[in-house]
């Protein structure tokens, strides 16, 4: 199958949601003349023009609440935030404009947007800028949040998020944007197009033993760890990844680890009322009696994003890190 | 450092002065008496709602807009089919002047599930957009990013529109409108920032809370937007100069922001301690003496002889009955029920697509 990068994947989603309907804009920080901070909309600006894809100044609230402001009224803005760290500047915007003005107005307007942008750690830039905050972002009914793992499911997830009529916000990675993975040529699908649907996990593996819970990379994470639990230890793991946070695709979840009996939530979210805190109460209630070990959880060191580089390496969660763990609830087939 | 208000006017409008630009000259006599009517309007439904909050009818805040109706009202008047208006939470005068209606106003406050958002804004929250009206917001200055994109739409899809966009004097400080100024000025939005100077920012008067040359809206020079300045309580100036901004967002698609030296009678909201903490009985009553727009506009109706006064008189009953009947209509509605707290938060589910059956989006039991 082709092989295009993460990056790749989600500037071929913006490009055919750009042709697919003439309400999408691309707005942010950099997005046009300079190609993207991350080069993600390189060459979208050259292809589409001035008035489909905009460089927005360094004002997040600004911009944002231009975005919400130009929804009402039925624009679709594509808007990038160079990071996801940045959208504190803009939380009144992103959090009380975009999730309650359907509300508020007792459903007579909806708010069809998409924030994008990487969250994630690990790159060195520190505390400030290494944010995830998808479960703030969760915490709140009105609001949708993806985090795509694979080129594959950046693709699906993005075109479905444009199309969304609700505020969605996609929290890429900045680790993964080089990473290559399998999209099929639009030719090869039966549709003529990729759409992942909101609201549905994916299994990465499958596996007997135990199940490895993640989103975003921590999902690649996981599936480096089940290859070293399946050759050093003989245990099968299994990798659920999430794909979309809100909405919640419980069931998959459920029937993994009704499967294994064993599970274990991995992110790079910080532990207190992480998205791992939600999964994991989930899963006490609802298959308690499937359980063969306590659940448990691995998530970065609860700090802010450390700056010296290899310490941050170990303060995002690892394969290494997850075997172990894995470890201290399995019994291993060989030792 | 003085706290009182820096509204008091200069000097009072020669009252002939706006009356003969072309927007006021071109007024039949039946649309100065519908201004008029219509300011009478939002003054009795305010007054009811403020004796139904005081018999505890409503929760939470209710700011009333009394004393500043001229604004509002003096402007809705003005807008054509793609004009729009956004506001904060002094919200009540706006909708009413653009056409929704006392019962689903009245019955919002009451919280009742024929209110105009059922239940689920109260009276910071009002909303119309099929009248073009976009809210009713609560956070301060959080609308004016939100009245640049409405503006923005219309700019990028060809439309010859404007929005006015309502915040005020103490929303002058929130960085959010300080980035729709730049992006209005820079991207050359058709928006009309109107600053609702009723001197106070809550209980902090405009001396005490902001720093400024000359005026509030003088800021806007920093940004190359022009502005003017308007006193409020004339109607003709009200309409004169904010038809200049129109028409500046309409035929060149450039911002303007308007200052507008007004008064509330009321507390920010009606629980605050008024008079007894910030201000002077004195320095309200003089503006309910010298400068309340009813009695401005109406006593220049009977000059120019095109108001009598049993024609108020039949206005003044009828909006009173009116709101009385909004009363009447909120108290017999309905309550919403536990059942309508999940409604209306996702489009997908409301509409009960795809999307919307696909996942969980509420996390209850």
């Amino acid at each position: 199958m082709r092989q295009i990068t993460y990056r790749e994947a989600i500037r071929e989603a913006l490009d055919e949601e750009l042709a697919n309907d003439k309400n999408v804009i691309l707005m942010g920080e950099e997005v046009a003349q300079y190609n993207g901070a991350y080069k993600v909309t390189q060459g979208l600006w050259e292809k589409w023009g001035d008035s489909r894809v905009m460089d927005m100044p360094i004002s997040e609230a600004g911009f944002i609440g231009m975005g919400i402001g130009a929804s009402m009224l039925g624009t679709r803005p594509v808007m990038e935030l160079m990071f996801w760290s940045f959208a504190y500047v803009a939380f009144d915007q992103i959090i009380n404009n975009a999730a309650s003005v359907r509300y508020m107005s007792g459903g007579k307007i909806n708010c069809p947007i998409v924030i994008r942008g990487p969250a994630n750690g690990g790159t060195s830039v520190g505390a400030t800028h290494s944010h995830t905050p998808e479960n703030f972002i969760a915490n709140t009914p009105g609001l949708k949040v993806v985090c795509p793992a694979t080129a594959y499911d950046a693709k699906g997830l993005m075109k479905s998020a444009i199309r969304d009529n609700d505020p969605v916000y996609v929290m890429e990675s900045t680790v993964l944007y080089g990473e290559l993975g399998d999209v099929p040529d639009n030719a090869d699908l039966p549709n003529g197009e990729l759409l992942i649907p909101l609201g549905v996990a994916d299994i990465k593996r499958e596996g007997t033993d135990i199940s490895l819970i993640a989103h975003g990379r921590s999902v690649i994470v996981c599936l480096q760890a089940a290859e070293i639990l399946q050759n050093e230890h003989g245990i099968s793991a299994e990798v659920v990844d999430l794909r979309s946070i809100r909405p919640l695709d419980e069931e998959t979840i459920l029937e993994s680890v009704r499967k294994t009996n064993r599970a274990i939530y991995v992110e790079e979210n910080k532990p207190f009322c992480g998205v791992g805190s939600q999964i994991v109460s989930m899963i006490q209630e609802k298959a308690f009696d499937d359980l063969d070990a306590p659940v448990l959880r691995i998530s970065a060191i609860d700090a802010p994003a450390f700056y010296s580089p290899p310490v941050e390496k170990m303060q995002l969660p690892y394969a290494s890190q997850v075997v172990d763990k894995v470890l201290t609830i399995c019994e291993p087939a060989y030792a | 450092m003085s706290t009182s208000a820096k509204t008091t006017p200069t000097t009072v409008t020669d009252p002939t002065e706006f009356a003969t630009y072309a927007i006021n000259a071109k007024m039949t006599t039946e649309e100065k008496i519908h201004i008029l009517a219509e300011m009478v309007r939002v003054r009795r439904f305010e007054e009811a709602a403020f004796e139904q909050y005081q018999k505890g009818k409503m929760g939470g805040f209710l700011h009333l807009y009394n004393g500043q109706e001229s604004v509002a009202i003096g402007q809705i008047s003005l807008l054509g089919q793609n004009d729009h208006i956004i506001t904060a939470y002094r919200d009540h005068a706006h909708a009413l002047g653009v056409g929704m209606n006392m019962n689903e106003c009245m019955a919002e406050l009451y919280g009742k599930i024929t209110g105009c958002s059922k239940g689920k804004g109260g009276s910071m929250h009002f909303f119309d957009p099929e009248k073009n009206y976009w809210g009713g917001h609560g956070i301060v200055g959080g609308q004016t990013p939100l009245g640049a994109g409405l503006a923005f739409h219309l700019k990028i899809n060809g439309q010859k529109g404007c929005c006015l966009c309502y915040l005020g004097d103490g929303a002058v400080n929130q960085g959010a409108f300080h980035e729709a100024l730049n992006l209005a000025g820079l991207m050359d939005l058709p928006v009309i920032y109107v600053i609702e100077n009723n001197g106070y920012s809550m209980g902090t008067s405009q001396v005490r809370s902001s720093a400024w040359k000359n005026c509030l809206a003088y800021r806007a020079d920093g940004y190359d937007i022009v502005w003017d300045m308007i006193n409020g309580w004339d109607i003709y100036e009200v309409r004169a100069k904010t038809q200049i901004a129109i028409d500046r967002a309409h035929n060149e698609s450039r911002p303007t922001v308007i200052e507008v030296s007004t008064y509330r009678y009321h507390g920010h909201s009606v629980a605050d301690a008024n008079a007894k903490k910030y201000r002077s009985e004195d320095e309200i009553k003089r503006f309910e003496c010298e400068f309340d727009p009813i009695k401005v506009w109406r006593d220049r109706l009977y000059t120019e002889g095109v108001l009598t006064e049993d024609r108020y008189k039949q206005i003044d009953k009828a909006a009173k009955e009116e709101a009385k009947a909004s009363v009447l209509f909120a108290d017999e509605s309905a309550y919403p029920t536990v059942e309508d707290i999940t409604k209306d938060v996702y489009w997908e589910v409301d509409n009960d697509t795809i999307a919307g059956r696909t996942g969980r989006h509420f996390f209850n039991d």
